[in-house]
């Protein structure tokens, strides 16, 4: 039960240092919604080609800003010294992980989700498709969080880890994006999604149940 | 109370770093009531060996454990509370809500987060932003981490500073009262002249153990 309310209070804590930070909500926020509408300036107004477009553009945007969140998923415990206090914490250090993904998603991920379908109007994504985008990125975005709680785990005793992040995070990153994108597309086409649907739920429950492990070892070596 | 099982043995520990021997050779055992003062000069290996009595640092010969099992292994994590340099406080949360936080990763104590604000006179603070802190008040609200725990077995490092006289005074009674009344054990450095009168200090000079 205790262990439970360990989880909890994490959860809590950070959303409310997230309320008071307001920029780690914001900022990719901003740049999700700036990326999508780069591509209408650089490609010019081709309804069909930027149609076509959408559920790649949309999620390399998603990519990109979920990557650039993820440092703040460590860095603070790390500098002020909370990071030490957990890895001390009697209860196992990976379901706390877990709850400080779960709120990092909730902070970064879930504003995206919102967001999405808007962005997908205005790159003219058909009606068809809009169900399959959220629940794409439903599935795939918590599992961005995930394993790039990974990465960030064993680059935040680095400086500069930041090129080396996207190094590790971004290859891992490229079987959701194929599923989730060709599942958008087809779901464009008019065509059944639900064995590119089915991919992403057994993605996300493998990285819900393998990713809090590999994690909580590279903070132990980080606090180092 | 089974001292047996309360009890912080360390054997032949050695610390290498950049191929320097910071210390080799550091055995010692700690029961209840029992205090060690670690020594020596900067850079003589003093957070290394708290560190690695944590668990954060392998080292790299000898051996930690707890009641007789390797710290990994037993329920070291129970019953041990660690202040370091990084006081491990958020900034933006307020005084009461670090304190709750870390009674949430750990077991409740015997005092209440009331009680442990009044004894490091920080009454009054309760929804006070760490950030609008003075550096001894976070270290005084860092301290007070560790009387709302359960923790039998304190590491502290470098507790006094930033604390003025009145702050160190209290301090120091605060860690005689853990170790004659609760049963404690409490490792330490400090650069302070440390008063414990009628408590049992050992104390391991770092900067003679090559």
């Amino acid at each position: 039960m205790s262990l439970i309310k360990a989880f909890v209070a994490i959860i809590r804590r950070d959303l409310i240092l997230a309320v008071r930070r307001r920029a780690e909500i914001v900022n990719p926020l901003f740049f999700f919604i700036l990326v999508v509408t780069l591509f209408p300036l650089g490609i010019g107004a081709q309804a069909t080609l930027l149609q076509a477009m959408a559920p790649g553009v949309i999620w390399v945007s998603a990519l990109l800003a979920a990557m650039l969140s993820l440092d703040s998923l460590f860095r603070s415990d790390f500098d002020d010294g909370s990071l030490e206090q957990m890895l001390l914490s009697p209860y196992p250090v990976a379901v706390l992980v877990l709850g400080k993904v779960v709120a990092h998603w909730l902070v970064t991920g879930l504003p995206l989700i919102l967001i999405a379908p808007l962005l997908a109007v205005f790159l003219g994504l058909p009606d068809a498709a809009m169900g399959t985008l959220v629940k794409t990125l439903v599935l795939g975005t918590p599992v961005l969080s995930l394993i790039g709680a990974i990465g960030v785990a064993l680059t935040v005793g680095l400086r500069r880890g930041g090129m080396i992040l996207s190094l590790l995070v971004l290859p891992l990153y490229i079987p959701v994006l194929i599923f989730a994108s060709n599942a958008v597309d087809m779901a464009a086409m008019g065509l059944p999604v639900s064995a590119q649907i089915n991919i992403l739920m057994a993605i996300l429950c493998l990285a819900l149940v393998l990713a809090p492990l590999p994690a909580a070892a590279a903070l132990k070596m980080s606090v180092n | 109370m089974d001292s047996q099982q309360y009890c912080l043995q360390v054997n032949n520990l050695a610390c290498i770093r950049d191929d320097r021997v910071l210390f080799e050779g550091v055995t010692f055992s700690l029961h209840p009531k029992q205090v060690l003062l670690l020594e020596g000069k900067n850079g003589s290996g003093k957070t290394s060996l708290l560190r690695i009595l944590c668990g954060f640092r392998e080292p790299d010969e000898g051996e930690v454990l707890w009641g007789g099992v390797a710290i990994d292994h037993s329920e070291f994590y129970r019953h041990m509370a660690y202040v370091g340099h990084l006081e491990g406080l958020k900034k933006e949360l307020t005084v009461v809500e670090n304190l709750k936080m870390g009674q949430a990763l750990g077991f409740p104590g015997a005092m209440s987060i009331d009680q442990a604000l009044a004894k490091v006179h920080l009454r009054g603070y309760d929804d006070t932003l760490v950030q609008a802190l003075s550096a001894g008040q976070k270290r005084r609200l860092s301290l007070a981490r560790l009387l709302i725990a359960d923790a039998l077995l304190w590491i502290l490092d470098e507790p006094l500073t930033s604390l003025d006289k009145e702050g160190i005074d209290l301090v120091e009674s605060i860690m005689i009262e853990h170790v004659a009344n609760h049963q404690g054990m409490i490792v330490l450095t400090s650069h302070h002249d440390l008063s414990l009168p009628a408590v049992d200090v050992q104390r391991i000079n770092l900067s003679s153990c090559h």
